[in-house]
């Protein structure tokens, strides 16, 4: 019978599915450190700074996530002889710099949406620039963040499956080459690992609901119910 | 001192001196150029630079030295952010809006500048922010979040917050003209306060003409970033000599 046939190979998607897990987890935080230096770098006063930034996150926003994988895995050994050991590094690589120039427009924008007065209080009161930034707008814009950091993390989780197209055998790759063979129904397989990203989505959204309740706390406000504030992007579902 | 956003001239060849210690009010219409003078003050903004400082003058001068300018190979030039780092910690500044900061507790927004500017431990700038917010009368609420406060609370969670870096000049930028007006009455007694009990040199904007005429040495009437009449405040509002603080006394007390 299919379902049994179904349940019988679950074993085999333990593997693939820490692929997904780990490519996820390990981009998403490669796309957070990304976001915050080129989110600062491109809200920089100085054009020297800004410059670099705008043009990389534009780079990276304007290209195909596909082809950027494409390039990393096989492009990149050949023409500046630079060879991963392991592929999944170059997946990693790709989509982490992908969605941290993504998500560096999130952090822009949320630092950029700190009251002037914040600044010229904190100016008044003689902090350094770095010292303005560290305690007083970083603090504030970093609860405002979290939604839209989140929605991208679930993008992210998402377009983890297409680092198959460079070899990496993740759960969706798993469910194609399993549904294929004998006795197996490939729409169940596909079933399987839909229920499998919602799963991994929810989870991420659960973490940033008590992380957002967290930090909304840090300022003094009583976090409200997001229903309906999903990110536009996410809501549509795109898969980069 | 010139000052242009553009080509609008906000402060058209300004100049005036404040003693030590004095209490001055700027008062004048809106858009008269008294906000922008503290705001140059606390460098907020920068004085509409002049060909030849020495010459044409447009510095701004505190305590006998150069203040928006640096010298530079005996020359004045503007001044670099270390040289206004150094020399505007003799400035505090109290703003309309109160400008707290919302991520901190109201003793953490009263010690932070102590503890990362001043140098202070943290248990002495803790006991001098509690000190400071008995003063203004709000010792029970230094576990609140500035959300949690009322505007004239807020307000004088700032003052002290002002006060806690020890400046010698205080700006004080409309600090009622955002609060309701049963909250006025506590903000301006802890101002009434500190006019009295330290020698504070203090700038102030307001519209509060009661207190101003209680509190300042001097009161300065502004129009069109020009300085129209400026004397004690008995005279000033007794006997004012020009048509245009008569015109401005007469609305803003007809209020």
């Amino acid at each position: 019978m299919d379902l049994h046939a179904v349940i019988e190979s679950l074993p085999r998607y333990g593997e693939p599915l820490l692929v997904t897990i780990g490519v996820t987890v390990a981009s998403a935080a490669l796309a957070l450190v990304l976001a915050f230096a080129l989110g600062l770098m491109t809200g920089s006063r100085h054009l020297a700074v800004r410059t670099p930034a705008r043009v990389f996150v534009e780079f990276f926003r304007g290209t195909s996530v596909v082809v950027q994988l494409f390039w990393f895995a096989f492009a990149m050994p050949v023409v500046l002889g630079i060879q991963f050991d392991y592929l999944i590094v170059a997946g990693v690589i790709a989509l982490g710099l992908n969605y941290g120039a993504y998500s560096s427009e999130v952090v822009r924008g949320a630092i950029a949406a700190v009251p002037q007065g914040q600044l010229e209080a904190s100016t008044a009161l003689n902090l350094t620039p770095f010292q303005r930034m560290r305690l007083v707008v970083l603090p504030q814009a970093w609860p405002e963040m979290i939604p839209s950091l989140c929605a991208f993390a679930i993008m992210l989780l998402k377009a983890s499956a297409l680092v198959s197209v460079i070899g990496i055998l993740d759960i969706t790759w798993l469910a194609g080459l399993i549904g294929k063979q004998p006795g197996q129904d490939r729409l169940l397989h596909y079933g399987v690992v839909l229920v499998i990203y919602f799963v991994l989505a929810w989870l991420i959204w659960t973490g940033m609901r008590a992380l957002e309740r967290r930090a909304k706390r840090g300022l003094g406000v009583d976090a409200k119910p997001v229903k309906g504030r999903l990110d536009p992007a996410v809501a549509a579902g795109g898969v980069g | 001192m010139d000052k242009s956003f553009g080509a609008l001239k906000v402060l058209d060849e300004l100049s005036f001196r404040v003693d030590p210690g004095e209490r001055v009010t700027l008062i004048g219409p809106s858009g008269s150029g008294k906000t922008t003078i503290l705001r140059l003050l606390m460098t907020l903004e920068k004085v509409t630079p002049k060909a030849d400082p020495e010459r044409d003058g447009g510095v701004v001068w505190v305590e006998g030295q150069p203040y928006s300018h640096m010298e530079k190979r005996g020359r004045l030039v503007p001044a670099n952010e270390r040289w206004l780092r150094r020399r505007r910690s003799s400035v505090g500044m109290v703003f309309q809006q109160f400008n707290l900061f919302p991520n901190m507790r109201v003793l953490r927004n009263v010690t932070e500048a102590q503890v990362h500017v001043a140098g202070r431990s943290k248990e002495e700038a803790e006991a001098k922010a509690r000190d400071l917010l008995e003063l203004v009368g709000l010792s029970d609420k230094t576990d609140a979040y500035p959300s949690h406060l009322s505007g004239g609370q807020q307000q004088r969670v700032a003052i002290a917050r002002a006060l806690a870096m020890d400046p010698d000049i205080l700006l004080l930028d409309e600090v009622t003209s955002a609060l309701d007006p049963e909250l006025v009455a506590d903000v301006l007694a802890v101002l009434r306060d500190i006019a009295d009990t330290t020698s504070i040199t203090m700038l102030c904007v307001t519209h509060e003409m009661g207190f101003a005429r209680d509190v300042s040495d001097r009161v300065m009437m502004f129009d069109s970033g020009r300085i129209v009449e400026q004397g004690p405040p008995e005279a000033m509002f007794s006997e004012p000599q020009e048509a245009r603080t008569q015109d401005f006394l007469r609305a803003v007390l007809a209020e």
